[in-house]
């Protein structure tokens, strides 16, 4: 069964792959508009030595940001759950804050904190706080009350409360939001060294595409998918990992 | 020897504010009762006759506008003094779907911060009696409806109260699990020195399983009577046939018509 389900979307990859390369060949496009596959691949394998320094860039903004985004997003959630009356201050924030376009901000936070990783790891941090703190502020409300009423009628401390009801409860709504997360953090950070950076897959598109290398700067859109796909599918592991039982056959 | 005490007691519900109404609901009224120590009571009455509202009370869940409730002759006013000294078991089984049935079972040792290793031997060793072997590291959402029903009475019996409050443990299962479950339970009961309120709203399933039964009116909730029931143990299947069953069953059937 896993195996017939990655064959189809697969056969289907390939022969778009297929029907791209033959047009380019028939209709003679120029490689700086639009590179063939062949072409794509070649412009990979040349460069693969330097990719490789800006792919480890670009992973540990990614890294710093989604961990701060976790730690961030984790706490609130926590804290807006604590109290009805920081709920009602906070939560219309959060929503707002997601209205303001990340995109706007990079600039202003290269002016604010100069060209190092901390306005990349921001710019992560931005994107993937919002999904994993209102994921896990829904989790921790959707709490079944008869859980919490066992544990007081068994005089358990609001501590015991949260870490073996309240918590775990909201454990399938965090992941849900990190899934989220995880897709967004790559983007992110190419966002974030768009707007100016000495090293990371965005500034190695920008440059490529300066200099009409479109083959490098589709090698490396590539590279950011496969990137967020990998990302993907490691929360996906570690979910079914830390949660076994919700993964149970019912 | 006199276990609990409730005395008048009585609680009522703010009308539903939708309606803009002030009203009150009034949902138990004036019930006095007592229970003796190894005596097993069953509660019967119709739906949202205030039955799990008086449970909720006594487990320190909700607190009554008026009366008293005594444990041991000891009152029990605060309802954070009343918890942590009833077993009670919610309605749903309430099992926890991240723990194992062996790790939902040590719950009442786990809260208490003994130790979980051997609360996991002492669980182990009535696995059999609570028709679990096997089951010991199962999901609970791996389980059937009476097996889950099973194993949150595990929980609730191993938690060490002595007062052990049952909140319509069989109301959701199908009639032949919940016919199997009341013989099986009257087993248990036997081998367990517990002293256990169970609610219940099918007739035979209180007459059955307890020494005596309260019958509730329907809301507000008082006690319309109370019954003893001198039916010899054991008791199985044939006893709801008996002429004693019957006559008792026509009794409670008919107070149960107020």
């Amino acid at each position: 069964m896993p195996a017939a389900r990655f064959a189809f979307p697969a056969a289907v990859l390939l022969t778009l792959a297929l029907l791209w390369e033959l047009a380019v060949w028939g209709f003679q496009v120029p490689k700086w508009i639009l590179p063939s596959p062949s072409a794509i691949w070649q412009a990979f394998w040349e460069m693969r030595a330097l990719l490789a320094v800006h792919v480890a860039q670009t992973m540990l903004e990614v890294a710093i940001g989604v961990s701060t985004a976790v730690a961030a997003g984790v706490s609130v959630a926590a804290a807006i759950n604590f109290s009805p009356w920081l709920r009602r201050a906070v939560y219309p924030l959060l929503v707002i804050s997601q209205t303001v376009p990340i995109l706007a901000l990079a600039p202003l936070l290269i002016i604010w904190f100069g060209f190092g990783i901390a306005p990349k790891v921001i710019v992560v941090t931005l994107f993937c706080f919002f999904p994993i703190a209102i994921n896990t502020s829904d989790g921790l409300t959707s709490t079944e009350p008869e859980l919490i009423d066992l544990f007081r009628s068994m005089g358990a401390t609001w501590l015991q409360i949260w870490r073996k009801v309240r918590l775990p409860a909201a454990l399938p709504y965090f992941f849900s939001g990190l899934k989220i997360a995880a897709t967004y953090s790559v983007t992110g950070a190419i966002v974030g060294e768009w707007v100016g950076a000495k090293q990371g897959l965005g500034i190695y598109m920008l440059r490529s595409s300066a200099a009409f290398k479109t083959a490098q700067v589709f090698s490396a859109i590539a590279i950011t998918s496969l990137l967020s796909i990998a990302l993907f599918l490691s929360v996906f592991a570690l979910e079914r990992t830390m949660m076994p039982w919700h993964f149970q056959e019912r | 020897m006199t276990l609990l005490e409730v005395d008048a007691l009585s609680k009522s519900f703010d009308g539903s504010a939708r309606r803009g109404s002030s009203s009150r609901i009034e949902a138990v009224v004036d019930v006095t009762f007592t229970v003796h120590a190894g005596e097993f009571l069953t509660i019967i009455g119709p739906s949202g006759c205030g039955k799990s509202t008086l449970l909720r009370m006594l487990a320190g869940l909700a607190q009554p506008d008026a009366g008293s409730i005594a444990l041991q002759g000891q009152p029990l006013p605060d309802a954070s003094a009343r918890q942590g000294r009833f077993g009670y078991m919610p309605q749903r089984d309430a099992l926890l779907p991240w723990r194992s049935v062996i790790d939902n079972a040590i719950l009442g040792a786990e809260l208490a911060g003994g130790s979980r290793h051997a609360a996991r031997a002492e669980a182990r060793q009535l696995l059999t009696l609570f028709g679990l072997d096997g089951f010991e590291n199962a999901w609970p959402s791996e389980l059937s409806g009476g097996m889950r029903q099973r194993a949150a009475l595990l929980r609730t019996f191993l938690a060490g109260y002595d007062i052990l409050l049952l909140d319509e443990p069989f109301g959701a299962l199908d009639a032949l699990t919940r016919r199997v479950l009341q013989q099986w339970l009257l087993g248990v009961r036997a081998r367990f020195s517990k002293t256990i309120l169970f609610i219940t709203h099918d007739v035979d399933e209180a007459l059955l399983l307890g020494d005596r039964v309260l019958v509730f009116s329907p809301r507000p909730g008082r006690i319309a009577a109370q019954l003893s029931v001198d039916l010899p143990h054991p008791r199985n299947e044939d006893t709801v046939l008996e002429t004693d069953f019957l006559a008792l069953k026509r009794n409670a059937l008919a107070h149960l018509k107020l």
